[in-house]
């Protein structure tokens, strides 16, 4: 395997009782590689992405993050997650926090950093995500296309090495989704590491560096963006694109 | 006692809210009539503890003058034992949740046992029963046994409040790398906070109309007072007239409290 792998993802099953929500799947994502997973709705793709920082345990394969095996169950998942940092589809923002206080949380509390850093570095950030004017805006004064930009921050504000991105568009109204993804292109273009799970084709051309395609649990194929979407080889992959397109 | 119900709203982020059926008379936000169900009733209280005085001070204004350290006790008794309720019930609460099988189902069958016996046989069981092994203080027994029976209604309340929270939230601050104990401490209570204070504030009121029954071990609340004042006297109705009374300006009025502290959560929420 390939010494600059970020990700590492290895025969992956998941099993919620008799139903197999990932089956055998495996998937690498190099050290600042983007890489977006695609697929219908049920195709196990955000299941995948959970088992990555054991929000879902797998049932059997392995994942690996550098050289730290989440998939151990001895290993201490909490420093892990420390360095993956998860944005969630419907932003999951703490609403009795103010902006600048959802940022600052984890690194004052995990990483027990003092409150004139977290509080600094969370005003750096929002600015990353254009609301330095938000800091004290409660998640209920902000628009969905906001809340997710705090979310970003959030996760950022714990200086991960990898971002995972749980459909980051789907709650969105259309007119708050590019402000989104600047964000995450911006991310991307920064070198950050970034498992996606998401059917924006746009942004997958613009910033992806392999989409894979999962359905019924599996992964089909995988490949170059322009390649998989202009040219799929295999029958699901096509049928699949033909209904988002 | 106070059934809670989770009213899951459809929102996102969903702020859950709790509502709670029974305790007292929660006026209704909408009834903003001078003839609401709640002026009605607590102006009616209200100017009959004023007027009957006023009007026939032989008994009426005697009552009052001899119940008053009553109320200073019912209160008593009320606030300590909810405040023993609150630290047992979020204790409770939290084993009602707690993934330990034998944390969850310690607490599972003491709400399920002091909630099928009802707090009058608890008060005799705390003051007469054990009385026999140990000497209790009836301040204390009384104190106790209210604060053991609502601790476990308030552990429902912590439970309920808890698990109203998105899973969301609970996995958001997992994602962080903070612990599940972190999470709770810092995302899920304060949260919780909101949802449950007016169930809690429901509890308070039925615990002051419930801490009635210990008069029946001889602390001297409002309800014994009026007793021994007819006993002596013979003036049974209207000593209870007046107590009745009086039981019910205070819990109307601190359920209009409730009721301005639930709008405060829903409109000023954030």
């Amino acid at each position: 395997m390939a010494a600059d792998s970020r990700i590492r993802i290895e025969h992956v099953t998941k099993r919620f009782g008799d139903i197999e929500a990932v089956k055998n799947a495996s998937l690498t994502v190099a050290h600042g590689e983007v890489v977006l997973v695609i697929g219908p709705s049920g195709s196990g793709k955000s299941t995948l992405l959970r088992c990555v920082n054991r929000l879902e345990t797998a049932t059997e394969g392995d994942i690996w993050i550098d050289n730290d095996r989440v998939t151990d169950p001895h290993g201490n998942i909490r420093l892990i997650r420390e360095e993956v940092g998860m944005v969630f589809q419907n932003f999951n923002l703490f609403p009795h926090l103010t902006a600048l206080q959802n940022i600052a949380l984890g690194p004052r509390k995990v990483k027990k950093e003092s409150r004139d850093v977290t509080q600094e570095r969370a005003r750096t950030l929002l600015a990353r995500v254009g609301l330095a004017d938000k800091e004290d805006a409660y998640p209920s004064q902000l628009s969905g296309g906001q809340q997710q930009r705090v979310a970003i921050a959030r996760a950022l504000a714990m200086e991960p090495k990898v971002m995972l991105f749980d459909e980051p568009t789907s709650a969105l109204d259309p007119e708050m989704i590019k402000e989104v993804l600047d964000v995450m292109l911006q991310l991307a273009q920064d070198g950050m590491t970034m498992l996606i799970v998401s059917h924006e084709m746009g942004f997958a051309r613009a910033a992806a560096d392999k989409v894979v395609f999962m359905d019924n649990g599996e992964v089909i194929e995988s490949g170059a963006p322009d390649d998989v979407f202009d040219r799929p080889q295999e029958e699901r992959t096509k049928r699949f694109l033909e209904h988002i397109l | 006692m106070a059934s809670v119900n989770e009213t899951k709203t459809k929102k996102e982020p969903a702020t859950a809210q709790i509502t709670v059926s029974d305790g007292a008379l929660i006026p209704d936000r909408g009834e903003g009539s001078i003839f609401s169900a709640w002026n009605i009733s607590f102006f009616g209280a209200l100017g009959l503890v004023v007027l009957l005085p006023v009007i026939s001070p032989e008994p009426y204004l005697e009552v009052i003058r001899f119940v008053p350290d009553g109320i200073v006790k019912t209160f008593q008794v009320t606030l300590i034992s909810i405040l023993f309720a609150l630290v047992i019930g979020l204790i409770t609460g939290l084993g009602r949740i707690s993934r330990v099988v034998f944390v969850n189902r310690l607490a599972t069958v003491y709400v399920e046992v002091i909630r099928g016996i009802p707090l009058l046989v608890q008060l005799f069981y705390i003051y007469f029963a054990l009385g026999r092994f140990l000497s209790i203080d009836r301040l204390v027994a009384a104190i106790l046994a209210m604060s053991i029976c609502y601790g476990a209604y308030m552990g429902e309340i912590f439970r309920a409040g808890i698990q109203s929270i998105p899973k969301g939230q609970m996995e958001a601050a997992l994602a962080l790398g903070m612990s599940r104990r972190q999470a709770l401490r810092l995302v899920i209570l304060p949260q919780t906070m909101r949802t449950i204070l007016p169930p809690i504030g429901n509890e308070f009121i039925a615990l002051l109309k419930d801490s009635s029954l210990v008069s029946i071990v001889a602390v001297s609340d409002l309800l014994r007072r009026g007793r021994e004042y007819a006993s002596t006297t013979f003036f049974y109705f209207e000593t209870y007239t007046m107590v009745a009374l009086l039981y019910l300006v205070i819990t109307l009025f601190f359920s209009k409290v409730v009721a301005i502290m639930e709008e405060r959560l829903e409109h000023g929420g954030r």
